[in-house]
């Protein structure tokens, strides 16, 4: 069987879906949450590397590279956000978190 | 027939992780099951043909990303247990959203087609006989540049934003004083005290 770009745009949705569901999941953890932000950032970047194989054209695979980079930006940040608010609070249950009252 | 076999087996496996990442009852074997599942979407990119991609989501996910997570998991006395509570109350609602979404993405990628009139508007056509490496390189630097200044850019801000929230200045902690060091003087450094005998200081 020939594989094609649904295939993979199947894969990557159901890779989406399993991050949508991991972040209702664990409402209560912000680590897993983060993680599954990673998952969601590595299904789009499975359906831009197919769209730029598939359509011959290598705009897809620069994207790709970008999100990357914005991924691991996102981690970096939301880690450190994650240890300061630790250290002062010295929990992370996500309830928690409402000193902005907002 | 290969090439599909692998697909299937890259695909099936890092479903499979991405399930064990949300469901895995330790944060550590979660993110150990985000590395397989990175490993293996690498597998993918590489059945794609983007072999730069694929050893870059390996460096960059599963040798940055993944061990920050592991990292700040090990280093944060956490009760995970009790954050796991009432998980079973979101399930109903977390599954008819996911299954909303699931049905959305179903019925758009369903019959794709990739359309004549699309593949005459390409803005960088895969050149013949070059390494993916060197040609993503060459439109990279070049039609791309200003994005990859741009993503640099991204990088520095979060790097200096990572280090702002959590460096701290300890209190109690000797530092060396080069100034203070250097003015010292032997009028206020010595001090002459003449003791008499049989009494201390």
């Amino acid at each position: 069987m020939e594989i094609g770009l649904s295939q993979y745009l199947t894969v990557a949705a159901i890779i989406f879906t399993v991050g949508i569901f991991g972040i209702f999941l664990n409402r209560k953890n912000v680590i897993v949450i983060l993680m599954s932000v990673e998952l969601i950032l590595l299904s789009v970047n499975i359906n831009l590397v197919a769209f730029s194989t598939f359509l011959g054209d290598l705009v897809g695979q620069v994207f790709a590279l970008l999100v990357l980079t914005v991924a691991a930006g996102e981690a970096a940040i939301g880690l450190a956000i994650l240890v300061t608010y630790f250290r002062n609070r010295g929990t992370i249950a996500v309830e928690d978190i409402n000193l902005m009252k907002g | 027939m290969v090439a599909a076999l692998f697909f299937y087996l890259f695909s099936a496996i890092a479903v499979a992780s991405a399930v064990m990442v949300i469901s895995a009852r330790n944060p550590v074997h979660s993110v150990l099951f985000l590395i397989l599942c990175f490993f293996n979407a690498a597998g993918l990119f590489v059945l794609l043909g983007a072999e730069f991609l694929a050893m870059i989501l390996v460096v960059v996910y599963v040798g940055a990303v993944a061990v920050l997570f592991l990292f700040v998991v090990m280093m944060l006395d956490v009760d995970f247990v009790e954050l796991r509570q009432g998980m079973l109350n979101y399930l109903p609602i977390g599954g008819v959203i996911g299954l909303i979404v699931l049905v959305e993405l179903a019925l758009a990628v369903g019959g794709w087609v990739i359309s004549p009139g699309s593949l005459k508007s390409r803005v960088a056509p895969l050149p013949e006989g070059v390494t993916n490496t060197e040609a993503l390189g060459r439109v990279l630097y070049t039609d791309f540049f200003f994005y990859f200044q741009a993503a640099g850019l991204v990088l520095l801000v979060a790097m200096v934003g990572a280090i702002v929230l959590t460096l701290r200045h300890k209190e109690g902690v000797k530092r060396q004083n080069i100034s203070v060091q250097v003015a010292r003087t032997p009028a206020t450094a010595v001090e002459v005290i003449k003791v008499k005998p049989g009494q201390g200081i």
